[in-house]
């Protein structure tokens, strides 16, 4: 009887929150919304650390507020969500904890294909962003898989980003736009006519900053328009450094695992009130 | 954010200076390194986003071009203040390839300003040992600008004291663009394979390429703005980024010792341990 009562009050106050938040999203969607929120995962081990848990508990707690705040995301109306889930500089740890991270991601990856999973639940496509060739042969089969597996989805996106730097990015887009380039520059001297060829190897001879932006792994999404790190650290650890060039920077004194709701909306509402510096720059631009 | 915020900044505000003065005391380079602070932890790359200038003019009731010149003032000061604390390289972000946008009579004012600034601030620069670059696409710029900033780079080349650089008509993306062309080059003339093109190479091809120190240790913006603004984007990679809430204009020497301790006091691990 009284487990009964305990379960319905359970269910109530979990009502009753979450009526209050989509209450609070409704007033906030009055102003505009970031179509593009980027989180920098900082602060598990020093979570793990803080509440002596092991080291590995601390990446699973974090797994936890990832899923929230992918939640309450896409509830607000953000349509892209990217994550800084594992560096290229993170394989540079010890490799009992880069082992670990990386069977959680495969379990973790695994988990999103399942019916109930949060992809399933609220439409996201799935995108894994970064040098993927540097990761472990089963991680990489799992993750194409799970691209594969949720492509149909669009009401959201998550790109998740592993085996990433922005450094990186950048270099795999030169090389690229340079192979692109080069392709087109020889196939114009294959043809007959010389003097249109010599016009347009001088013209395609150029590499322009969209070609570059096209070759981006990140090219599959807009610039973001906020970046959130946690854990105060503040810096970008090579992430986004192309994309982040007039994006809002946040960074909350809260552990990755800490991050709530609050700062959520306190980040909303600081890029509400710089919105209408953007929009005339971007309408200028 | 919550109702303890304000007690505890204030705690956490007198912790530190209590911290101060112990390490004033105990700083056996008192001298020169000033209020605690511990030379082999100095940042060695300073860059400086000097935000603020009209907002301050407009407090004021001022025109926004008197903004400017009082922005000129203080980048003199911290330039040579910077120098004195033995920071090896100072970059200072002075016109964004964006900026072109403002109204007519601020960017020609600016134009001015740069010339002048080149004719005599420089000077004073280089008595200090300074060694001074532009960067950005000087292409761009008004002849006579031009032909001032070769003058002024060629008279300072041989100075061995900090390196200064001003970005005029600059921006993180074009850097990285115009890296990408000269890489894109060596490639069709045979000279570099694509697969051979890495990180390298772009550390090899930037504008700030050929220094010792070319990526910033601690960036500070001032005006509390909470953006980059296309500012040395592949260089700011691994860069301690300090926000703080003053106008350009207002932001003083004892603000510059301020903004070094806080960057002394930061953790760096670069990704691993």
């Amino acid at each position: 009887m009284e487990n009964s009562m305990d379960r319905f009050a359970g269910r109530l106050f979990g009502s009753t929150v979450s009526y209050i938040r989509r209450f609070l999203f409704r007033v906030l969607s009055v102003g505009p919304i970031p179509n593009h929120i980027a989180f920098i995962l900082d602060g598990n081990r020093r979570y793990a650390k803080k509440w002596n848990l092991g080291e590995g508990m601390g990446h699973r707690a974090g797994f936890l507020a990832l899923m929230s705040i992918m939640k309450y995301c896409y509830e607000l109306g953000v349509k892209y969500v990217t994550i800084y889930a594992f560096s290229i500089d993170n394989f540079k740890r010890r490799p009992e904890e880069v082992q670990y991270v990386m069977d959680m991601m495969l379990e973790k990856i695994e988990g999103l294909l399942k019916e109930e999973s949060i992809v399933n639940q609220y439409g996201v496509r799935v995108y894994f962003v970064g040098n993927l060739k540097l990761l472990n042969e089963n991680v990489r089969m799992a993750a194409e898989k799970a691209m594969k597996a949720a492509s149909n989805n669009s009401r959201s996106v998550i790109l998740i980003c592993v085996a990433y730097t922005s450094t990186d990015e950048i270099v795999h887009a030169a090389q690229e736009s340079c192979e692109e380039k080069w392709t087109e520059i020889q196939s114009l001297t294959d043809a007959r006519n010389c003097e249109i060829i010599e016009e347009k190897r001088e013209g395609s001879n150029v590499i322009k900053l969209a070609d570059i932006e096209r070759h981006m792994y990140m090219g599959v999404a807009p610039d973001p328009d906020i970046l959130v790190r946690t854990s105060g650290e503040t810096r970008l650890s090579n992430f986004l450094l192309w994309q982040t060039s007039n994006c809002l920077l946040y960074s909350p004194r809260a552990l990755w695992p800490e991050i709530g709701l609050r700062h959520l909306v306190w980040a909303v509402l600081n890029f509400q009130r710089i919105y209408p510096y953007l929009e005339k720059r971007r309408k200028n631009i | 954010m919550g109702s303890n915020g304000p007690i505890i900044a204030c705690f956490s505000g007198l912790a530190s200076l209590l911290k101060l003065r112990l390490a004033a005391t105990s700083n056996a380079d008192g001298g020169k390194y000033p209020g605690g602070l511990k030379r082999e932890l100095m940042p060695k790359h300073v860059a400086i986003i000097m935000d603020g200038n009209r907002r301050w003019a407009k407090n004021r009731g001022l025109p926004v071009q008197l903004g400017h010149k009082a922005g000129e003032e203080v980048m003199k000061r911290i330039a040579i203040k910077c120098s004195q604390l033995g920071v090896k390289v100072l970059t200072v972000f002075a016109f964004s390839t964006e900026n072109w946008l403002r109204p007519q009579e601020e960017v020609g004012f600016l134009m001015k300003l740069f010339e002048q600034v080149i004719q005599t601030d420089f000077n004073e620069l280089t008595r200090h040992d300074m060694q001074i670059s532009i960067i950005g696409d000087k292409s761009r710029l008004p002849k006579s600008l031009q032909s001032l900033i070769t003058t002024a780079e060629e008279s300072s080349k041989s100075n061995k004291g900090m390196r200064l650089f001003v970005a005029l008509n600059y921006s993180g993306r074009y850097d990285i663009t115009q890296a990408t062309k000269k890489i894109a080059s060596k490639v069709r003339d045979g000279i570099l394979s694509a697969q051979d093109i890495d990180e390298g190479s772009f550390d090899q091809h930037l504008e700030t390429s050929q220094i010792d120190f070319p990526n910033p240790d601690l960036l500070i913006r001032t005006s509390g703005e909470l953006r980059l603004s296309n500012f040395m984007l592949w260089q700011l990679a691994y860069t301690e980024l300090l926000f703080v809430q003053k106008l350009f204009p207002e932001f003083n020497e004892g603000d510059l010792l301020e903004a070094f301790r806080s960057f002394q006091q930061r953790q760096r691990r670069y990704g691993g341990v």
